[in-house]
């Protein structure tokens, strides 16, 4: 196994509640994780599961009130503003919705120059970057002078994915960066994803709900449920043989496109849910008595 | 090492963001009003700087001879009751009272901008203080304090503008305060904190480019107040009397009314002139700003973006499917196309030569894109195109009555009661100001002529049907205290609830969990078997398809490509298209593998190289 890029242990994040005396909300509750060079890490989950948040704390995004996030040799949760704004060009970001990610009055360009200006280059090298990070992720190279609402979802994501790669970074977190895209639009976008980390060797941190995607992307899949991890492993082991019941059930109740396979794992699913439901009452039988 | 040049490309950048400023510019100076007002703001801008170069006297000195003079060639719009040059007097006069003014407008501007933004971007414990300040300043009746700012620190043009201007802050506060936290969270302020931007170049980048807008709008309204609130001061008496202002000359000219007219017109029409110019411009700002900004903004209801025209070809059918031959055709759409209406009186047209039937017990899906016109012919059988969208061609018949040429009133009589819909979007569709209850009953009462108690017994009964595990709870509850799982299941039960014959579902799983989707889908399935309905579900999840479906259609730039028994289409489909598309599905089977496998097969392809 190649080395830890960053550790995660024991991270608690708590949202202060509005209004005296109200208990905090507590969006992750103990969640430890690792992620390697050169690797991608899946976080799949349903919404309010926490795996937005978990991303969002990498990033210094979300406050951290406990555990650790150590990457390289640093903990990112009591690093200072400062130091923090010093890791910029080591972890980057590509959100959702291309639509809100990319400031709308500005163009391609200048979004794309905004991470250089910490880098103190000259106009001239940082056109030059500008325009190799649009080859990087094939759009045309006029499209620096237009502005966002000009493209279209995917090709907004592939501004957004160039904006993080302009740092070379070693790790990019994804935060469900192909849910808004159509079908063909998501596969090609996750075709340039892969074809990325196998030129540069970044790791990703990929959050998203769809099983599918993760499988499709991912060398190691975390299964977070109510700000919990509740299975992680092997992405092949994790998305195909679950073993935490909740997997087992996110697994079975995504559709197959495939009318007969489809009838069948609807069948698996009822049985399943059956069986579990049997099991709760048993195991809540046995409490009471 | 810093390289030289590092200030040119931050400076290059800004000039590009000034950019967009300068064409806001060159919009306004469409606006005739805006020109006009302009143009008068600048000339009396002028008059204040140079003004008093002008004058040819000097603005208090007294002449007994001169008192209340005619217009002459010496004293051009004749004299005051202490003899004093009425032109000169005007001339300084609108110096002061700009200045006065300017001096309200900054200080305002510098307290309300910057306490707004750091409330607005920080927030934490300096957002409630600064809200309460706001608070206590905008409770205070301004004369009164002026009046008592008088009192104690004597009559200085200065000091009561600038008390005024503290006066006046919250109304910049306020703007900039909520026009902040409303951007503050926007991924694009996100990303430029992640890529190491400091809190001083978010601001002054993604910020203040926001703010500077409405703020520009906000700044001619306060400048606008400042100016007749100074005026007032002055023609009470209570100002500085060694300077001249409009407000005195008011003061001079209303107690010299009836002896001389005149003198009131000058101060007059500059107070009068300056202020409507400004309130002009605002409002021109204002519009102007608004025209950009409606440009940015789209909603799934919005108008379809035009869709390239695609060369007409046949439409690829299966056949092998019997089950339905003998059900009674419900719903038959033959060659139905759309169009909205343009600015210009064209037609684009965003769906063309549809057709499709729906049996009773049928599901037909309508799988493709985003914008392949699946929703818009779901939209138009239950003829609620948006605005500008109409039926441009073709029938939609429905048990033998065709739709598209039907009266609004004849539809609505269809709609609910034999024609249920459920929406993508449960939580928007449920209004939140009623309880889940009332919105299920009222239609029932409407429709089926039901009496309150029988109308609240099924409304229970289809809760319950629907598999909402507390249906007295929920049928009291507001549509914010339930799940959007729930509120899909309360939608469902509503489009059921008048035993409809035709279901039309737009996207009805796609805004939910992958666990609520399959329950979802579980609850659709009995329920359409149990009613006998036929259903129209527009997708683009082909799993979903897989499914629920009987039969499906694969749309794409509005037309229908591929269309046939779903167990025929999945398991050969023909279309170059629906290809692409079950090719772009993620496989099953299919996954990265582990790290070492990777970096093994990239280590083959470079010995390879």
């Amino acid at each position: 196994m190649s080395e830890t890029l960053v550790d995660i242990r024991d991270v608690v994040v708590e949202y202060p509640a509005k209004g005296f005396g109200k208990k905090p909300f507590r969006a992750l509750k103990g969640v430890s994780l690792d992620i390697a060079a050169g690797e991608t890490v899946g976080l799949v989950g349903e919404s309010g599961s926490g795996k937005t948040t978990l991303g969002r704390a990498v990033l210094g995004l979300a406050p951290v009130t406990g555990g650790s996030i150590t990457y390289d040799g640093r903990d990112l949760a009591t690093l200072s503003k400062k130091a923090r704004r010093g890791l910029a060009h080591e972890i980057q970001v590509v959100f959702q919705d291309p639509y809100t990610s990319l400031n709308p009055s500005m163009t391609i360009e200048q979004i794309l120059m905004e991470p250089l200006t910490v880098r103190n280059l000259s106009v001239k090298d940082a056109r030059a970057r500008v325009r190799g990070l649009l080859d990087e992720v094939r759009l045309p190279s006029n499209a620096g002078e237009r502005l966002p609402r000009e493209f279209s979802g995917g090709q907004r994501q592939r501004v957004a994915i160039a904006r993080a790669l302009a740092l070379q970074p070693k790790l990019i977190v994804c935060d469900e960066p192909v849910s808004a895209l159509d079908l063909s639009t998501q596969a090609r976008v996750l075709e340039l994803f892969k074809e990325i980390q196998q030129r540069t060797g970044v790791a990703y941190l990929f959050v998203s709900h769809d099983l599918a995607v993760v499988r499709h992307l991912s060398h190691r899949v975390a299964v977070m449920y109510h700000g919990e991890i509740v299975e992680w492993g092997d992405a092949e082991q994790v998305t195909t043989r679950p073993e935490h019941p909740y997997t087992q059930r996110l697994f079975l109740a995504a559709p197959v496109p495939d009318p007969v396979l489809q009838a069948k794992r609807r069948t698996e699913r009822h049985e399943l849910l059956a069986n579990q439901n049997r099991e709760s009452t048993s195991t809540v039988a046995v409490a009471a008595v | 090492m810093i390289d030289p040049l590092a200030g040119d490309l931050t400076d290059e950048i800004q000039a590009a963001v000034t950019r967009s400023s300068r064409s806001l510019l060159r919009r306004l100076l469409k606006k005739p009003i805006a020109v006009a007002s302009l143009s008068f703001l600048l000339f009396i801008v002028l008059i204040a700087v140079f003004g008093p170069y002008l004058a040819p006297h000097d603005p208090n000195a007294a002449s007994a001879a001169d008192v209340l003079g005619p217009l002459s060639a010496t004293h051009p719009l004749g004299t005051d009751s202490a003899g004093r040059d009425v032109l000169s007097r005007l001339l300084f006069a609108t110096r002061f009272s700009i200045a006065g003014a300017a001096l309200a407008l900054i200080v305002a501007a510098l307290i309300g901008v910057t306490g707004g933004l750091i409330a607005g971007y920080y927030g934490r414990w300096f957002e409630g203080l600064s809200s309460w300040v706001v608070g206590i300043l905008q409770a205070l009746p301004g004369i009164v304090v002026l009046l008592a700012a008088r009192a104690v620190l004597g009559p200085s043009l200065w000091t009561s503008m600038a008390i005024f201007g503290v006066l006046l802050s919250p109304a910049f506060y306020r703007l900039v305060y909520s026009t902040v936290t409303a951007v503050r969270d926007e991924l694009y302020v996100d990303a430029a904190r992640v890529s190491g931007l400091t809190d001083g170049r978010i601001i002054s980048r993604h910020i203040l480019t926001v703010v500077r807008g409405p703020a520009l709008v906000q700044a001619s309204f306060v400048a606008g107040v400042a100016i007749s609130i100074q005026a007032g001061l002055d023609f009470l008496g209570l100002g500085d009397l060694s300077i001249p202002t409009w407000g005195s000359m008011l003061n001079e000219g209303f107690s010299n009314i009836y002896t001389d007219p005149v003198l009131m017109l000058w101060p007059s029409l500059a107070i009068g002139l300056t202020c409507v110019s400004l309130v002009l411009l605002a409002n021109a700002l204002r519009d102007t700003l608004e025209q950009s900004g409606r440009k940015r903004r789209r909603t799934r209801r919005d108008k379809p973006a035009s869709i390239p025209p695609i060369e007409r070809e046949p439409i690829v059918s299966h056949g092998g499917d019997h089950r339905f031959d003998g059900a009674e055709v419900l719903l038959a759409v033959d060659r139905l196309a759309v169009g909205y209406g343009q600015g210009d009186g064209s037609i684009t047209t965003v769906v063309e030569d549809v057709s499709l039937t729906v049996r009773r017990g049928e599901v037909h899906g309508l799988i493709g894109e985003s914008g392949s016109g699946k929703t818009q012919t779901a939209w138009s059988v239950l003829r609620l195109l948006p605005d500008g969208g109409r039926i441009v061609g073709g029938s939609i018949t429905f048990e033998g009555q065709d739709l598209a040429g039907k009266t609004e009133a004849q539809m609505r009589a269809l709609r609910g009661l034999k024609i249920g819909y459920i929406p993508q979007e449960p939580m928007s569709n449920l209004d939140a100001s009623f309880t889940v209850g009332s919105q299920l009953v009222e239609p029932m009462r409407v429709k089926l002529k039901l009496s309150k108690s029988a109308a609240k017994a099924r409304a229970l009964e289809l809760l319950r049907r629907v598999g909402i595990p507390n249906p007295e709870r929920t049928f009291n509850a507001y549509p914010h205290e339930i799940s959007g799982g729930m509120a899909q299941r309360v939608l469902i039960a509503g489009a059921v609830s008048c035993d409809p014959d035709l279901l039309i579902a737009d996207e009805p799983t796609t805004a939910l969990d992958v666990t609520v989707q399959a329950d979802v889908l579980d609850l659709l399935r009995s329920l359409q078997s149990e009613l006998n309905m036929g259903m129209i579900l527009v997708t683009h999840n082909f799993g979903v398809v897989a499914d629920l479906c009987d039969t499906v259609s694969v749309m794409r730039s509005g037309r229908i490509v591929e269309t046939g028994p779903v167990l025929e289409l999945f398991a050969r489909p023909q279309h170059p298209y629906t290809q692409s598309l079950f090719d772009a599905v993620l496989d099953e089977s299919e996954g990265s593998g582990s790290v070492a496998a990777d970096i093994e097969t990239a280590d083959t392809n470079g010995a390879l190289r």
